[in-house]
């Protein structure tokens, strides 16, 4: 029983979704965006369930004195700051993201810089990552390292100075062997999700369920 | 005379094709030179006045006016307004809009999916009566799982296992459980530690459920610790701080970064490789695949997590789906193979002045794309 009532929830609500993915009439027609809508609904909720996981977790580390305990207190104002802040600007305006609220302006200058810090460190990451990627021991990583030579010299103006060609012949790299190789995985992923979610709709895959 | 009709700024309508009523398509013609914006209005059956109904746009020369009521008739009036000037096209009979029991543009879609889900269903059904004639190849990535967590619980450190940036509606995370599961045993069974961060809360709820469940089944329910899967936070950039922060601080000896990743793919990977970890990644994001692929050292390209319950299971039900879809893959690849020649064909025809195949072939793609829309 335990089971068998979410497999069969699975099956229907599975079932109607394609229904009415083809048949765009009342009551199938707008049902993928109800239910949409529901899951939503359920996100809001369970996300008071994640604060609650976070909150407990920042309290244990403190009660706990672990190592890196005092980041809980950077975790819990910055938790404070936004559920205060939040609350007050959603009394005065009915937008808190709205220009010239306090709200916004933590987001503006708080959370958008910190976000565009960890984002930029990419670009290090890459440059690390493409140093071990593109060291030339076997004939696949050599043609990998003449690949990304191309594709990064002809993409830069400089490419252009060095031949004329090159830039073209970046292009065609990109957009011939690397699109053919990425469209084959492309369509060996849309396959295999197809299958599974037929394996979910039909009860065959059930670790979801544990 | 003729000519002067022709270029007349003109408006037509006509119920929404493929949708579920409470919509009218409205199009213009011949837009005079000079038009600024184009006003449309429209007349109820009934009413005596026209009433605003939007402006439809200069480029497009086409709007849909989504505020019309099923079953009742709409004159259209169009006002294309110059500098100096306008124009007025109006209709001569009323349209109503209705909803259609079928989307005939995802026609190929259908085809397809009953296509490939006969397929699927014969696989398994074949695979029932005979168990013993499938065949699934290794894949090292999840041979390599015994090893990671072994390595790691010799070295006493836990293990870190992240399910991506998407909810649990996405295939790629519902396919992440399933390696968690067996991830979860496996940590259970070597008496290690696994640390879940989440990004979407109902995922949290669903992978407590998962680990509780392969700690049980391991014989371990009292090492399951539910505080080990928490949540972090919504943010991407701030879930890929976090989880790094807990790379550094705990030092995990085996990383499973498993589901849909975007940019900070790569920011955990590097992390991870840093920190000397032993990292197993997989992922339906195919964008990401090549940072994957540099920085960790298994990974499950694509359709590979998908097969994971399967090849985990060895259950036939589950080996005659894949085999189904590597079927469909096999016709796919005819398909586009017979394209290619037949493409060309097509190509050096026209260009040797018969243009008929040209024409058949752009029938087909014209087909085969209507279900992309």
């Amino acid at each position: 029983m335990k089971k068998r009532v979410p497999l069969v929830i699975t099956f229907v609500t599975g079932f109607i979704v394609i229904i009415s993915f083809f048949i765009p009439h009342r009551p199938f027609g707008p049902l993928e965006t109800d239910t949409l809508i529901w899951y939503s609904i359920i996100l809001g909720f369970t996300l008071l369930i994640g604060v609650d996981s976070l909150v407990r977790l920042h309290v244990r580390q403190m009660r706990r004195r672990k190592e890196g305990w005092w980041y809980s207190i950077v975790f819990f104002t910055g938790f404070f700051y936004c559920l205060v802040i939040g609350i007050i600007s959603i009394m005065r305006t009915p937008n808190p993201f709205q220009p010239g609220t306090i709200f916004f302006y933590g987001y503006k200058t708080i959370l958008i810089p910190l976000q565009s810090t960890m984002f930029a460190l990419l670009a290090f990451f890459v440059a690390s990552a493409s140093y071990r990627a593109f060291r030339a021991r076997t004939l696949e990583a050599t043609l990998l390292l003449i690949a990304a030579v191309i594709v990064m010299i002809g993409r830069v103006p400089a490419g252009y100075k060095l031949w004329t060609r090159l830039p073209g012949i970046a292009n065609w790299v990109f957009n011939v062997l690397q699109m053919g190789a990425m469209r084959g995985i492309m369509i060996g992923v849309a396959l295999g999700a197809v299958a599974m979610s037929l394996r979910l709709i039909l009860g065959i895959e059930r670790t979801y369920l544990s | 005379m003729i000519l002067l009709l022709a270029l007349a700024f003109s408006i037509s309508a006509k119920d929404t094709p493929d949708d579920g009523g409470g919509s009218i398509t409205v199009n213009v013609y011949n837009i005079p030179e000079g038009t600024a914006r184009i006003e449309l209005s429209r007349l109820e059956k009934g009413d005596m006045l026209y009433k605003e109904a939007g402006l439809i746009p200069i480029f497009k020369g086409e709007c849909d006016d989504a505020s019309v009521v099923d079953g009742i008739g709409y004159l259209y009036r169009g006002k294309a307004i110059a500098k100096d000037t306008f124009y007025i096209a109006e209709m001569e009979g009323f349209v109503t809009s209705s909803p259609q029991w079928f989307n005939k543009s995802r026609i190929t879609v259908l085809i397809f999916l009953i296509l490939f889900g006969s397929v699927v269903l014969t696989y398994i059904q074949l695979a029932k009566k005979n168990p013993e004639g499938l065949f699934i190849r290794k894949l090292p990535a999840l041979d390599a799982i015994d090893e990671a967590v072994g390595r790691s619980t010799e070295m006493g450190k836990p293990v870190l296992f992240v399910p991506g940036l998407e909810g649990i509606t996405d295939a790629g995370t519902l396919a992440s459980l399933t390696i968690l599961e067996m991830v979860g045993k496996k940590v259970a069974e070597y008496g290690s530690r696994v640390i879940h961060p989440n990004f979407d809360p109902i995922v949290m709820t669903t992978a407590q459920e998962t680990l509780k469940t392969a700690f049980a089944e391991a014989g371990r329910p009292d090492a399951f610790n539910k505080d080990d899967v928490f949540y972090l936070t919504y943010e991407q950039f701030g879930f890929a701080a976090g989880v790094d922060g807990i790379m550094l601080r705990e030092r995990p000896g085996a990383i499973f970064l498993q589901g849909y990743f975007y940019a900070e793919s790569l920011i955990l990977a590097e992390t991870g490789y840093s920190i000397g970890a032993i990292q197993i990644a997989g992922t339906n994001a195919t964008t990401q695949l090549p940072f994957f692929v540099a920085a960790c050292d298994y990974v499950l390209l694509g359709e590979e997590m998908f097969a994971a319950s399967a090849y985990i299971s060895r259950e036939p039900r589950l080996l005659g789906s894949i085999k189904g879809s590597d079927l469909a893959k096999v016709v796919l690849l005819f398909m586009i193979g017979a394209g290619v020649i037949f493409g060309t064909i097509a190509g050096i025809a026209k260009q040797g002045g018969n243009p008929t195949y040209m024409q058949i072939f752009n029938k087909m793609l014209e087909f085969l794309a209507k279900g992309a829309k």
